[in-house]
């Protein structure tokens, strides 16, 4: 799961310089996230891993436009961040960790809508969905409401809704957490088969690290709003590790210092 | 533009097919201002209200209002709820037009009031309103037009705050004193002269002067140009306060 040549990549489809994003607190500003560099290569599934409070879901959610940086640019699928966010968003599909489907609409509804938003004509947006839908296993539940979906089902319509309008990347945020083991290694396949058939780019968020050494050809792990440390997760074993026999877990904290933010020193087991 | 125009059709039809799902909503909105209409209306049949026009004349118009005002203020209720379940994120980081998600909203909002408005204005015929039908159509105008400046204020400050608890203490602290200045229930014809003065800083009382006025069919008076005035003005501040903010906190 680990092709070589990933880890250089070559075609950058997202490619950050200095990004930056500073909050107003009243104890003055606060920088969550302090300069990042990023370029992820066209076709390639990312995992994106750090500590609570590292600047992880920050960075995310500046590079699908939700929030402004407040230093640094970015270009995102041939967009300029700042310059034109409503061409990047074109571009990306975004799949939050809380969905953002309305519990009391059906599937079929939620799913032309959204391609309706991506201004795609009615009939096509139609046919997108029931296409979806038969990709992602989700046609016999396209005229059931939303609330009435199991988590497996919800998390495969979360990621349908970021695909109606077939992004270049899709930016996943913590896509299986909260579900049980047989839906996660449904979903590893889904995101795998995505990337395979569709060439689309994965840049992905999570706390487990089993998951993104199954998933992501590269790591990219942030703490304390910098990049602390990238690779494929051999060449990070080797690196920080003490040796390709090491696992990922003692990987990151050697890299990290810590388990999370909340965690440390408290002996609680190791989310990251 | 065109995309404008596109992208509204597509929110209003969305929040459309969601308001006739939930037809209970839409009665339960109704029922204030019907039991205003049923259970106070008789009380003033034989009340001298200081106006031109019977009771019915007198009241109807200011239910229309009242509807309106209370209907409207609370819209920002829907996107709190679809705050919650990441609804507003998901529509943010797609390119449909951001003045689109507020105008959609909107028009669906002012649907939904005119087809309350005219439940109303039917069941007020059958306890004895009548009025001419230019009236009634130019009262409709009225409402519509208050409905769209109070719903635009409602969902900025909507994307503003995060929890129905900080939502609903403002909107209240602004309706209630805002329906009694106006003279809804009652005319403020009849009002000692220091509540009139008061009642002439809230724009709400020119709008229910109005509509009155419309319903006894008084059209050139200066209520109703005056009426049309505050409508407009309101309606174009309302407006630009609703995209200022909603841009903002939806950039």
């Amino acid at each position: 799961m680990t092709p070589a040549e990933s880890v250089q990549p070559v075609q950058p489809v997202l490619l950050t310089s200095c990004l930056t994003r500073a909050f107003r607190t009243k104890g003055g500003p606060v920088e969550a996230v302090r300069g990042i560099d990023l370029s992820v290569g066209r076709g390639e599934i990312l995992g994106f891993l750090g500590p609570n409070g590292a600047g992880k879901t920050t960075t995310l959610r500046m590079l699908t436009t939700l929030l402004t940086p407040t230093a640094g640019s970015a270009t995102v699928a041939g967009h300029d961040l700042t310059e034109d966010p409503a061409g990047v968003r074109r571009k990306i599909g975004y799949v939050a960790q809380s969905g953002g489907v309305d519990p009391n609409v059906p599937v079929r509804e939620e799913l032309v809508t959204q391609a309706r938003f991506y201004r795609i004509p009615k009939a096509e947006a139609a046919a997108r969905a029931e296409e979806l839908a038969a990709r992602l296993g989700l046609s016999a539940l396209l005229d059931r409401k939303c609330a009435s979906l199991s988590g497996g089902q919800r998390r495969r319509l979360d990621i349908a809704m970021g695909l109606t309008h077939r992004p270049e990347i899709l930016f996943l945020d913590e896509p299986t957490t909260g579900l049980d083991p047989g839906s996660r290694a449904e979903l590893w396949d889904l995101i795998r088969t995505l990337n395979d058939e569709l060439h689309t780019t994965v840049f992905l968020t999570t706390h487990y690290l089993d998951e993104a050494e199954a998933l992501a050809g590269r790591l990219v792990i942030v703490d304390r709003g910098k990049v602390a440390a990238e690779g494929t997760s051999e060449a990070l074993k080797a690196e920080y590790g003490g040796g390709p026999g090491a696992t990922l877990q003692e990987t990151f904290i050697a890299i990290t210092g810590h388990g999370s933010a909340a965690g440390r020193g408290t002996g609680a087991p190791v989310a990251v | 533009m065109s995309h404008l125009i596109t992208d509204t059709g597509v929110v209003f039809g969305r929040y459309t097919r969601q308001m006739l799902g939930s037809r209970v909503a839409l009665l339960f909105g109704l029922l204030q201002p019907l039991l205003f209409l049923v259970l106070f209306g008789p009380l003033l049949e034989d009340v001298p209200l200081g106006g031109s026009g019977d009771s019915w004349q007198t009241l109807v118009p200011g239910l229309l209002v009242q509807l309106g005002l209370f209907s409207s203020a609370f819209a920002g209720f829907g996107i709190l709820m679809e705050k919650n379940t990441g609804v507003i994120e998901r529509m943010r980081v797609t390119p449909v037009s951001r003045l689109a998600l507020l105008l959609g909203r909107i028009l669906c909002d002012v649907l939904q009031l005119l087809a309350q408005a005219l439940v109303l204005v039917v069941t007020g015929m059958a306890f004895g309103l009548r009025a001419p039908v230019a009236g009634v159509l130019l009262g409709f105008l009225f409402v519509g037009v208050l409905a769209m400046s109070l719903a635009s204020l409602s969902y900025a400050l909507a994307m503003h705050v995060s929890t129905p608890q900080e939502f609903a203490p403002v909107v209240n602290a602004v309706n209630l004193p805002a329906m009694l200045l106006s003279g809804i229930l009652l005319p403020m014809a009849l009002a000692p002269a220091w509540l009139d003065a008061v009642s002439h800083f809230v724009p709400f009382r020119y709008l229910v002067d109005a509509v009155r006025a419309a319903f006894v069919g008084d059209y050139g008076s200066g209520s109703v140009a005056v009426g049309a005035l505050v409508a407009v003005v309101m309606a174009s501040v309302s407006m630009a306060l609703g995209t200022h903010f909603f841009r903002k906190a939806g950039a």
